[in-house]
């Protein structure tokens, strides 16, 4: 493998639009960086804030929440909760010293694939830019 | 709680090459085999075949699995497939949690050794889902014998039709004051040259005299909620201002008003002109007038004359300005979308003069002028003359990034092909000129019909149009035969646009309303492009005709069949599985605080008083939905998502990293 930091990337996506977007970035053969692993929720409102910081106890450099576009929720506003969690707990991980551009929440729709592939690619490479998350506990 | 012991076994799926060319799938296979309880991995080229199946029913049976991984292709393709598989062994269905190595790593990535550790941490994280995962019981609900269809035109009609046939009521909900959508505007129809009317009145005659179908028009549904089997609804029904149950439909009313022949004819797209109270064409269904309330005089400025003249010619006393809106509330089981398509606004292609000069004509526009329910009886008439020379314009709208739309419209090529006939049978002397990027006369009969229009004399010349201008009284169209590379300008006048089919103005509403999804062309997204093009991703809600893309009638008509076979379908069992993942509470932690109750949307979660002063959250699982939201929301822990629990999520977190 490649000398270059390698990031450790957890994806959350919601099961009607993001995760359904991502299979279609794949249908459609579309390329990114391989660093993200996906964890399939229902809706995004599901992430807790506990998830975000178990993945960066881990040792994950960086998190991605996608969920459906603002409107089309499958179930009606958990996409909105969700953005509301995550505001909190990207406040949460800046105190805590991780740094709130290492949390990224974005809206991908079923159709989104190649934004699914954008998003992917332009988190990994920032993250990449950042650097490894220092000071992190393992287990 | 089942305490026996985690027996889990994985497989991995090569999908021929699909996985196995980006995935080292032995080392997957080797490395998966030394996690905990796990009793076998194997590997497999194609796992959703019967011998894979077989391989994991017989595994099952004879190494005691009670927990199964499949590595393989998105949950969304397969999960229903394997959830049955393991089903046929004796295992609950919801013992099995798939890990996405083929959409969300084998096709998006190049690097082998990336890809192969990256499908290792993503199996990993099944496998420890899995360890976690509960047996499941499995619900059904009823669905309720009626169904509700969307838009009126061909598609909502043969939905509706086939439906009602099979013994379902279907409520039919037409935004219009008519049903018959776009295909009554049409005059013939490609390639047989069927008159659209005559093949469709007899339709929507049935529609109207059908005993199941309770026909809404001059409607719009505003609310939806619930799911399959109980979808709740609320639809709009407008003031026509006409008592629909007084009016016979003799017209007298329109002859009488004082604005008659001033208002511009939808119908007609703008070619002919109407009075106040309308009916948009001859043979509407219901055959009932409508005030139209934006260019009434009584209903604008509160005076037309004396006394609104449509009221004292009305010998039945229909005219009712007192009418007020009305909300109906419908409870119905599956819902077909069939809202239909807007033309292109040729307006976006200034260079075709469209909007400037009277003798440029929409496809739509043209229909109209040719059809005998027109405004000139059929008579192709332009500046009071019959046109000597007409150029017809393809793709106008279509295949065409400038304007925002990729796709082709399907129709185009075979409408312009019997427009040009149209003319030819009417004006033989007529020259008749098509500029056009490709022919797609991919129907049955289509290539044959072109074939017999380019030997009825009508030229065809490779090429896009430059620009229109005028000449004189008549029009230069400019442009270049890119066969032999040569400029052509030609004299015409007539120019007709085949202006293609774009997503309704309000598509977008409609989608947030049903909760359905639209593809990057803006059309209603389906369920899959192949094996579910009638489905949405909504359970119980299907798409019918160009709502969900450009469709010619023939597929229309076949897509209806199948939206209404998906909905009869399950309406003929009665009852449908649906998902068990809901909220569930656990009565010794929760404190009773109500954050779930205010975070819930669909009211599931309610705070019972067990014991005096002490108050303990309860969920209906017929009502939740298993977003997951109150879980997040507990403050003290109590509530979990079934299938997806905390400790679930996270013993995936930690296994992917």
């Amino acid at each position: 493998m490649s000398e270059e930091f390698e990031p450790n990337i957890v994806g959350f996506a919601c099961n009607w639009c993001s995760y359904a977007g991502a299979d279609l970035a794949g249908t459609s053969r579309m390329k990114y960086p391989p660093n993200i692993r996906i964890i399939r929720v229902m809706c995004s409102g599901r992430v807790s804030p506990a998830f975000i910081l178990k993945a960066f106890q881990m040792g994950a450099d960086g998190v991605l929440v996608t969920g459906c576009h603002p409107g089309d929720c499958h179930y009606i506003a958990g996409n909105l909760k969700c953005e509301k969690t995550m505001g909190t707990t990207r406040k949460l991980i800046d105190v805590l010293g991780i740094g709130e551009e290492r949390l990224r929440l974005e809206w991908v729709s079923a159709s989104e694939g190649s934004k699914f592939a954008d998003v992917v690619t332009d988190f990994t490479n920032r993250i990449r830019g950042l650097g490894p998350l220092s000071g992190k506990s393992q287990g | 709680m089942e305490t026996a012991e985690i027996r889990i076994g994985v497989y991995i799926c090569h999908c021929g090459i699909n996985i196995a060319s980006t995935v080292d799938v032995d080392r997957v296979r080797d490395s998966i085999s030394q996690l905990p309880n796990v009793i076998v991995s194997r590997d497999f080229k194609y796992m959703c075949s019967d011998p894979g199946q077989e391989l994991v029913i017989r595994d099952i049976k004879e190494k005691g699995l009670n927990r199964i991984v499949l590595a393989s292709c998105s949950p969304r393709m397969h999960e229903p497939t394997f959830r049955m598989t393991i089903q046929q062994a004796g295992l609950n269905p919801y013992c099995l949690e798939m890990a996405n190595i083929r959409e969300q790593c084998s096709w998006v990535h190049e690097d082998r050794e990336y890809a192969t550790e990256k499908a290792v941490k993503l199996v990993s994280a099944a496998v420890a889902k899995v360890s976690l995962l509960e047996p499941l019981e499995e619900k059904e609900v009823e669905v309720r014998p009626e169904a509700l269809v969307i838009g009126g035109g061909i598609a909502g009609i043969q939905a509706s039709l086939d439906i009602a046939d099979a013994g379902f009521k279907v409520y039919l909900v037409e935004r219009e004051s008519s049903i018959g959508g776009h295909m009554a505007q049409l005059d013939k129809t490609f390639p047989t040259l069927d008159c659209s009317a005559c093949i469709l009145t007899p339709k929507m005659v049935e529609v109207e005299r059908h005993p199941n179908i309770e026909l809404l028009s001059y409607s719009e549904v505003t609310e939806v909620s619930g799911y399959i089997g109980n979808f709740h609804l609320k639809v709009r029904k407008k003031p026509r201002y006409i008592a629909m149950d007084k009016c016979t439909g003799c017209g007298m009313c329109a002859e009488a008003c004082r604005m008659k022949g001033r208002i511009i004819s939808e119908f007609d797209v703008g070619m002919g002109k109407r009075s106040v109270p309308y009916i948009p064409f001859p043979y509407a269904v219901p055959s009932k007038y409508t005030i139209d309330p934006e260019n009434c005089l009584f209903i604008t400025k509160g005076k037309c004359g004396k006394s609104p003249a449509c009221k004292d010619a009305c010998s039945s006393d229909a005219v009712d300005f007192e009418q007020k809106e009305e909300i109906v509330e419908l409870d119905v089981g599956t819902i077909v979308v069939a809202t239909g398509f807007d033309l292109f606004d040729a307006r976006e292609k200034p260079e075709y003069g469209y909007g400037l000069y009277d003798n440029v004509l929409s496809g739509l526009e043209f229909e109209r002028l040719v059809s005998s329910s027109g405004p000139t009886q059929g008579k192709i008439i332009i500046d009071g003359k019959e046109p000597k020379n007409v150029v017809f314009i393809q793709c106008v709208g279509s295949r065409d990034k400038s304007v925002g739309n990729e796709y082709c419209s399907r129709v185009c090529c075979m409408y312009t092909a019997k427009q040009a006939h149209l003319i030819h049978e009417k004006l033989p002397d007529a020259k008749l000129t098509v500029f056009y990027m490709d022919i797609r006369a991919f129907g049955k009969g289509y290539e044959e019909f072109y074939d017999r229009v380019r030997e009825e004399g009508v030229r065809y010349i490779r090429g896009n149009v430059s620009e229109i201008i005028k000449k004189g009284d008549r029009l230069l169209v400019m442009a270049e035969d890119t066969l032999i590379g040569e400029p052509v300008d030609i004299e015409a006048d007539l120019v007709v646009l085949a202006t293609g089919i774009v997503p309704r103005r309000d598509v977008k509403e409609v989608a947030n309303l049903l909760k359905i999804s639209q593809s990057p062309d803006g059309f209603f997204l389906e369920g899959h492009p192949k094996m579910r093009p009638v489905d949405t991703a909504t359970d119980g809600i299907y798409l019918a005709g160009c709502a969900q893309g450009p469709k010619d009638i023939p597929d229309t008509v076949a897509q209806a069949k199948g939206a209404a076979s998906s909905a009869m379908t399950k309406m003929a069992r009665g009852k449908v599985k649906v998902e068990v993942t809901t909220a569930s509470v656990d009565a010794f932690v929760c404190r009773g605080c109500g954050r779930c109750v205010e975070v819930c949307e669909y009211g599931a979660p309610n705070l019972e008083e067990v014991e005096p002063g002490i108050l303990v959250s309860q969920i209906n699982d017929s009502i939740c939905k298993g977003c997951g939201a109150c879980s997040v929301a507990c403050p003290s822990g109590a509530i979990s998502m079934k299938h997806f629990k905390n400790e679930q999520i996270l013993s995936q977190i930690a296994a992917v990293i």
